[in-house]
This record gives structure tokens, sequence and C-alpha cells, in this order.
């Protein structure tokens, strides 16, 4: 399949060789005009650029400035000026020290709950929709469309209109303010986006590879291990990239089904930034903030484009 | 002479196989698909439907099948917090939709206009987004801090009069919400933009030179509306966001300054898990959902009741 | 009841899609060890056709035999099928080996029994230095050996290709051509092959099954569907260029048409007796005598040249007869110029006659 492009590309560089007596190329310049570098053009589309990525990494910068600063230069200073006397005391504190009510070690109770949360729910979450996504894609049933075209409808319902009747769902069940009723919730608002994804590339396998497995006598989960999923790793980087950020950084869903000890990071830094009693240390709390976006941050900058991909490819089809 | 093979010669008709239950094929397709079919049926739409249901109650501290009919939306219209409510999402919806269209459809311009270190640019732009609400809101809690931030730099600058506030102004604590939501919401919209762009023929540049139509032009007479599927899905993507706004609220201001910058989904969780009144949960929540639906139907409408016709 | 030397024997075999009648009531025994070539155009339900065999769609009536077994409603594994198909359909992921045992495995064939197996179908298919390279890093040739192997490992009864080289480029397709046909006649399997090239079925094909809307309109041997076409669309359908139609009307073993008489002498009616009726004649440009043989033709006359397109090994003339386009294949050497008178002849034993109305062979 692959293979006429490569000949034509062979072919054509052949050609060129003739006639240039085997250089490989033609002589002088080729492609466009050479460009030069400040045109007014230039100056204008780079300025441009340049004021809205300041704009852009403008509170990134003020909260790494402010989460190394003491406090006397925080009253004194100016909040975009980078610090003076550098302290990573305020992270310290931050991870563990910083209070929520009563309980004082720190956001790194609530980094743990998130990582409890975050590993099965992805997995979960995950298995779920991929093996969804290949039922609606490979092996559709009466009614599957149907039932396809309701979950990607349910990505446009508000949470809030489901969120009190799973509550009395997870408490019927036993799962209410457990780890694994949060990991239920969590694959099932995981599902509109992830089968999409996951049932968009499965489509995309030719039907004639399914065909052949079927023919040699592989069935439903033998296909999917052995044929699909080697080949299935990119949509699997993308949808785990979706699943890690968006599990992360749920605030909602945290709040409603665990409870005060399991709460997950984003909900116990509200509630130590947020917190009315005592002096507020603005440092102690950007560098909460930060460590509670560093791993969704971490995610981002790892995956490069294929995040790009994972939310072009959800939404422009979504 | 006639060789017969029992085995091998058969009278069709009497060979003649029924078609298996349909029931009975493909098993472990449907033991499979009984999750998706469980979420799609039970929580989407039956929670929903339980929900909309419930709104016609007086349930309050929990749920009871006492059938008061409008009598919840009566007093959900007239309570002043979800008119604020309503204001306030009107207000950052229409603004949000704009500026954050405006400005990613912008930003994907000139990235597609073969920019050097396009990826860096992208990744800043983008960044904001894998960044969850809470974060967004406490760092721009910050930044407009009235004793340190923006206002104070100014201030120190010489400016001594420059009053900029809006975290404890009633009247713009919903604009200091939007300059957050547009920060984290844009690199997003850019993102689908640019895909949009470069699913554009490249052909279509081509003849636009030869034609000799300047850029600008190219943009809004050929680019603009052969994106017009890429913007109504984005709108409708960003619209369904906007509704489901209260992350951002929560952190940043908590509603306040003295409920001034209360939103729709607050009300509902206020309601439901605050002020134990789960009827006027359940009917803001409705509401919501009725919100959707009107922004869907359109969409649904020229999505899929246009490819049909044409 | 089936004869005994029955390979494929389908029944009454209907599929629906909705409104839409993809396969209609169709009939068709295969010969054990047949090579047999479903031709038709896009959308006239061979492919679909090749499924049901396989048991990849299910048909909304009628029953498939394979061996003499009812294998309607089987799964694929288990009639007894190997399938080769268009885009190759190789595992990217594994293999040439795990492509090859792949079926084998998935049957929990003994491991010596599946390296065994291996070995012999790479041996018949000499792709044994792949062995243990990727799908990608093959060509598309090598890759097409693969898939047969992947049929031949199974030992299965009847090999199914759905257009097997219709992704190779003109020079490989004609030398897979041939190993194909050897390989046919050194395994003495079943095949059912479906193809839209015509060439590819007159080469390969013991009996041609020419489809169109979900019908059989002839199955035949090649040379039958070529000479004796049993009506207009298989004379259409078959041939290259086309066949020459003039619309007329026959009158006591005479076809009159405009300007045109030909008495049907020696050519070989269908019925003893065929009443007049309009009809239309088939005349093969290949079938028009030139040059020195137009002497030996039954019927002789002369047309002018309007359009003459060289192709090298032929010559294709444009002319007009009974106020129609009139193509005659002559030999590449024939010096023909555009408004030069031309004699022809015409055998009438070679032509095909039709009624017009219900465009069957006479």
């Amino acid at each position: 399949m692959a293979e006429p492009a490569t000949l034509g590309t062979v072919a054509a560089v052949d050609a060129i060789k003739e006639r240039t007596g085997g250089v490989g190329y033609l002589e002088g310049p080729r492609g466009g005009r050479p460009r030069r570098v400040l045109t007014a053009h230039n100056v204008v589309l780079y300025g441009t650029l340049l004021v809205i990525a300041a704009y852009f990494l403008l509170p990134l910068w003020v909260m790494l400035v402010t989460s190394f600063k003491t406090m006397d230069e925080i009253r004194q200073g100016n909040i975009f000026a980078p610090p003076t006397e550098f302290t990573i005391f305020p992270w310290i504190k931050a991870w563990a020290q910083a209070c929520t009510g009563i309980n004082c070690d720190g956001l790194s109770r609530g980094f743990w709950n998130s990582v409890y949360i975050l590993v099965p729910s992805v997995v979960v979450s995950i298995a779920v929709a991929s093996v969804s996504g290949y039922t609606l894609a490979n092996w559709r049933f009466k009614g599957s469309e149907a039932i396809f075209t309701i979950l990607i409808l349910g990505a446009f319902i508000p949470y809030q209109v489901m969120i009190y009747p799973i509550a009395i769902l997870l408490g019927k069940v036993g799962l209410f303010g457990s780890l694994w009723g949060l990991v239920v919730v969590h694959t099932i608002f995981g599902m509109p986006l992830n089968v999409l994804l996951f049932r968009n590339y499965f489509s995309s396998v030719p039907e004639e590879l399914f065909k052949a497995a079927r023919v040699d006598g592989a069935g439903f989960w033998g296909i999917f291990f052995r044929i699909m999923l080697p080949m299935s790793l990119p949509i699997f980087v993308v949808s785990m990239i979706i699943q890690i950020t968006g599990i992360w950084n749920d605030f909602l869903f945290g709040v409603i089904y665990t409870s005060n000890e399991r709460y997950p990071m984003t909900v116990q830094l509200n509630n130590i930034v947020n917190s009315v009693q005592g002096t507020k240390e603005y440092n102690v709390n950007m560098a909460a903030t930060l460590l509670t976006g560093l791993v969704p941050l971490a995610v981002y900058f790892a995956s490069g484009k294929l995040f790009v991909r994972g939310i072009a490819a959800g939404a422009v089809k979504g | 002479m006639a060789v017969t093979h029992p085995a091998e010669v058969a009278a069709p008709d009497a060979a003649r196989v029924r078609r298996p239950s349909r029931l009975l094929r493909n098993i472990p397709a449907k033991i499979a698909s009984i999750p998706m079919v469980l979420i799609a049926l039970v929580i989407f739409v039956g929670c929903t439907a339980w929900t909309v249901f419930y709104s016609f109650t007086k349930s309050g501290m929990l749920p009871r099948l006492q059938f008061v009919g409008l009598d919840q939306y009566d007093r959900l219209w007239s309570t002043p917090k979800w008119w604020t409510s309503i204001e306030n999402l009107a207000i950052y919806g229409v603004l949000s939709m704009i500026l954050t269209m405006a400005l990613g459809f912008f930003l994907a311009t000139l990235l597609d206009r073969k920019v050097r270190g396009e990826d860096v640019f992208r990744t800043i732009f983008l960044y904001p987004f894998a960044l969850s609400f809470i974060v967004t809101g406490l760092a721009w809690q910050w930044i407009l801090n009235p004793e340190f931030g923006i206002q104070a730099v100014v201030r120190s600058l010489g400016w001594e009069g420059f009053s900029f506030d809006p975290l404890h102004s009633r009247e713009l604590v919903i604009y200091g919400i939007l300059i957050a939501g547009i920060w984290q919401g844009t690199g997003l919209v850019m993102c689908i933009m640019l895909a949009g762009l470069r699913g554009i023929d490249e052909d279509i540049w081509k003849a636009a030179r030869v034609d000799g139509i300047p850029t600008w032009k190219t943009y809004t007479h050929v680019v603009i509306p052969m994106m017009r599927p890429v913007f109504v899905t984005t709108l409708v993507l960003v619209a369904s966001g906007v509704i489901k706004l209260y992350d951002l609220v929560k952190a940043q201001t908590d509603g306040g300054p003295g409920g001034a910058s209360e939103v729709p989904a607050k009300y509902v969780m206020d309601s439901m898990f605050g002020a134990q009144n789960l009827g006027q949960g359940f009917a803001a929540s409705t509401m919501m959902l009725l919100s959707v639906v009107i922004i869907l139907i359109p969409w649904a409408y020229l999505e899929f009741g246009g490819k049909k016709r044409g | 009841m089936l004869a005994p030397n029955t390979s494929v024997s389908i029944r009454d075999l209907t599929l629906q899609f909705g409104a839409v009648q993809v396969l209609q009531t169709l009939n068709l025994d295969i010969r054990d060890g047949e090579f047999l070539v479903l031709l038709g155009s896009s959308g006239c339900g061979k492919s679909t056709l090749l499924n049901c065999i396989a048991g990849l769609l299910e048909p909304t009536d009628g029953q498939i035999f394979i061996k003499g077994r009812n294998v309607t409603w089987l799964e694929p594994s288990e009639r007894g099928i190997g399938m080769v198909f268009q885009s190759y359909a190789l595992y990217p992921q594994m293999t040439v080996r795990g492509n090859l045992s792949f079926g084998l495995r998935n049957a929990r064939v003994p491991k010596a029994e599946i390296e065994s197996r291996v070995a012999r179908a790479a041996k018949v298919l000499q792709i044994e230095p792949l062995l243990d390279r990727k799908p990608a890093a093959l060509s598309g040739g090598q890759r097409q050996r693969v898939a047969i192997g992947r049929a031949l490992v199974r030992d299965v009864d009847v090999f199914l290709f759905d257009e097997p080289l219709s992704n190779l480029d003109a020079k490989l397709r004609a030398d897979l051509r041939v190993e194909l046909k050897r390989l046919h006649h050194s395994l003495d399997n079943t095949m059912i092959y479906v193809t839209h090239d015509q060439v590819e079925a007159m080469t390969l094909a013991d009996r041609i099954a020419i489809m169109r809307n979900g019908r059989i309109m002839q199955l035949g041997t090649p040379d039958e569907i070529y000479n004796r076409p049993q009506n207009r669309y298989v004379a259409d359908f078959i041939g290259s260029p086309s066949m020459n139609f003039v619309e007329g009307h026959l009158e006591r073993g005479t076809f009159h048409g405009a300007d045109l008489q030909l008495a049907l002498d020696g050519y070989r009616f269908g019925a003893p007796q065929v009443a007049d009726r309009p009809a239309i004649i088939g005349i093969r440009p290949e079938h028009v005598a030139t040059g020195p043989l137009v002497d030996s033709a039954p019927i002789r006359g002369e047309v002018t040249a309007e359009l003459v397109e060289p192709m090298g090994s032929d010559t294709l003339v444009w002319a007009q007869l009974a106020g129609k386009p009139f193509r005659i294949r002559m030999d590449g050497q024939a010096r023909v110029s555009p408004g030069d008178r031309l004699p022809i002849g015409i055998d009438p034993a070679k032509a095909s006659l039709f009624d017009a109305k219900t465009e069957e062979r006479l």
C-alpha cells in the first residue's frame, strides 16, 4: 500500500539524477523565493503572537514567582517581579502542613487521594469505553446506533441533572461515598467522548481485516485483543491523556460522591485557599495551586501533539 | 456406475436449516455491551427523566412523591438569586462564546500562516486547558487581588487613582470570571479551528492565489464559509461547556460578593446539598437541561437535517 | 438432489438491505475443483454473494451448502473456506509466520502441525525467506502471496477470492494471474473468484457467472460467454472494444436493419423455429473480416473509415453501418486513413442475434 508512493519517489529522483549527472537534485535555488526575515508583515505577525503568548503565560509566571516569595516580600512588592529572596518554604508548607479544617497534613493527603481515584478510574473507564467503542464499530446489534446516539447526547446533559439520582443508585448498591463509587461515576461521564474516540478509531480499521480474522476463527475477544488492541496504541494514549487530565481536574464529583477523608486534590486545594480562617498565605496558596496543576501539566507537556490530537479528534466529530 | 456418497448427497429441501435465534448469536458482544447499554439507558435517559419527573414534586430534604405541579418552577422564577444566576450565565455565555470563538479563530489563522515555532505558540495557548477550573480560578483570584494584583501594581507605578477590582464589585464580578474563562478555554477553540483550517484543501489556497485574491478576502469569502460546520460544532461545544460553569465560580468567588456571581449550576448544587431543597434543585437543573435542548435542536437540524436534504 | 461432485451449492439465496434486493433468489452449483469467476460491474452483488458464502453476511433467505453440508448459519471459520481479500488484510502487527498461523492457532492445532503446514505453504508460495518479516516490509505482490498462504495453510475445501489482484499494478497483476492459475492446477481446490476485470475472468475461469442487479445473467465457460452470449447485456459486457449492435428485425431468416440486409445462413438459432420479430444483431469488432479475408466471408460490403485508433497490436477503425457507429478491429499493421473506403466481410455464424424486446439470444 505504501509501496507505490515509495516507488514513485525513487523514480522521480532517478529522473533528476539522469538530467543532472548524478547529483540527485537540480542545481540552483529550489522552493519558493528566499524570504526576508524582517518584513512589516512578519513584525506584525510575530508581535501579535508574542503579546498574546504573554497574556497566556502571565498567570503561570505570577503563580511561580509568588510561590517562591516570602509573605513580607509579597506585601511590599510587585506580583510580577521575580523573588529577591528565594524560598521553597511555601512549597513545603503547602505539601505537608497546610490546614483544611482540623487536618493539617497539607495537600499530600489530597494528592494521594487523587492518585487512588485516578488509577482505577482511568483503567476502568478506558476498558469499558474501548470495548464499547469496539462493539459499536464492529459488532453492531439492533439498537446499537440508538445507544450510541444516547451516549453522545449524554455529553451535553448538564451533570447537575443526573447527580442526585446517581447518588441514590450508588447508595442502593452500597458504593456511595466509596472510592469505587467515584470510579463508576468517572467511567459513566467519560463514556461519551471516549466511546466516540474508540468507535471512530475502530471504524477506520479496514473492514477486510476484521473479516479475515473471522474467517481465521477469531471471535469477539480474540479479534479485540489480538487484532485491534495491538493496532490501536495511539488512541489508547489519547484516551489516557483525556481521562488522566479530566479525572485529576474533577471537582464536582469529588465534592459530591466522596467524604471529607477522601477528597481529591482539587477539592482540598479549594478548601485550603478559600478557607476563611487565619491569615492568608498567598505564597503557600500559589504553591498549592501549582502542585495541583502539576500532574495535568506534566501530562500535557509530555504528550505534546497527542493531546492536541485527542481534543481535536473528540471535538471536531463530536 | 452410480457411486453414491450418502454423506455428501443431500436433498436441499430436506437439509434446510432454520435461521438460529438472533438472541443467541454473538453472545460475547452482547455481554460486552451491557455496561454501555446500562449507562445509556439507566443513567443518561433514566436519571435525567427521574430528575425532570421529581421537579414536579414537593421534594425537600428527601425526594417525595407528592405532586405540586409547576410550584417549584413558580418559586424558582420568583427567586432573585435564580434571576442573578440566569443573568450572569447570559452575560458570561454570550461574551465567552463570542470572545473565545473570535480569539481562537484569530490565533488559528495566525498559526496557519506557516509560523516559525508554531509548536511552541500552540503549546502556550493550549496549556491552560489542561488545568482545572479550580486552579484557573485561584490563579486569577490572585492576579485580580486588589491589594497585591494588577490594581496594586498599576497604582505603584504612579497612577494612584487606578481602580480595577472586578472580583469585589457586584457589577463587574462576572467579567472577572470571564477573563479567567477565556484564558482557560481559548486554546481549545484555537486547536479545533486549526484542525479545521488544516482540513481545507491546499489547492483552494493555490487557486485563490492564481486568481489574485488577497489573503484576507480568501478568508472571508472562501475559508470561513467552508469552515461553517467547524464553527457550528465548536459553538455547540463552547455553549454546552458554558452551561456547566460551576468549578470556576466556586474557586474564584464562591458566588460572591453577596451572591452577585451566582450561576445556575451553583444554584442547583446549593439547593440540593446546601439548602436541602431538592425540589428547587431539580427544577433548576431541568431548566438547565431545557436550555441545552434549545441549543442542541437548531444545531442538530443544521447538521443532520441539512445533510439529508442535500 | 445435489450432484455428488458438487462443492458449493446455493439455493434460492436472497439478501435484502431494507428495500434493496441485493441478491434475488439466486441458484448456483459449483463443481468440485472448479475455478468459478463471479464477474460484473460494481454493485452487481458479486462481492455480496461471496461474503454470504464466506459467512460474513447473513442472507435474508435461502440455503448454502459446502461439500453437502448446510453451512447457511455457521461461523465463517466452521465452513471450510479460506478467503483472500483485495486489500490483503494482513494483520499488521504479526509477522508473516504469525499471519499464516493465526487461523491454526485459533483452531488449537498442535504446534508441530502448525509449523509443518506453514513451512509447506511458504514453500508452495515461495515466501520462505519472508517468514519473519512484518507485512509493512513486503511488496504488494509478496503481501498477496501471504494472503493466499493464509488460506492455504488451513487446508480448506474452498478458496474465496475477493478482487485479489485489483490493488496491484498491471504487470504484477498479469504475473500473479498466471501463478494463481498454476496454483489452482496443482491444488485442485474449488476456487470462487470475484472480479470486475474481464481479462482475469476469461483467463482464469473454468466457468464464469456474469452478474447484474443480484442475478446471474449467464453461467458458462469463457468460450460460451464470449461466443454465445445469452443476452445483450452479457454480449455488451464481455469483449473490448465491445460488440457492435444493429437494431432491425428478423424476417424469414434474414436480418433487416436500415440499409443493411444480412441473410443469416450458418447462424445457429437457439430454437428450431424462430418467428419473425424486431431483433438486434451483434457483431464483435474482431469478427469483421478485412483485407484478403473479405473474399472468403459469406456477406460482403463496404464502409468508410471515419476515425482510426492505432493500438499497437491492433488498429481500431470507426465507421458507420446502418446509421450507427461501427467498430472494426484490424491488424496492427493495417494502414487505414480517415475517409478510406474499406471492404468488409461478415460471417453470420459468428454473430449474435437478440430479441429486441427481451434482449435474450435467439
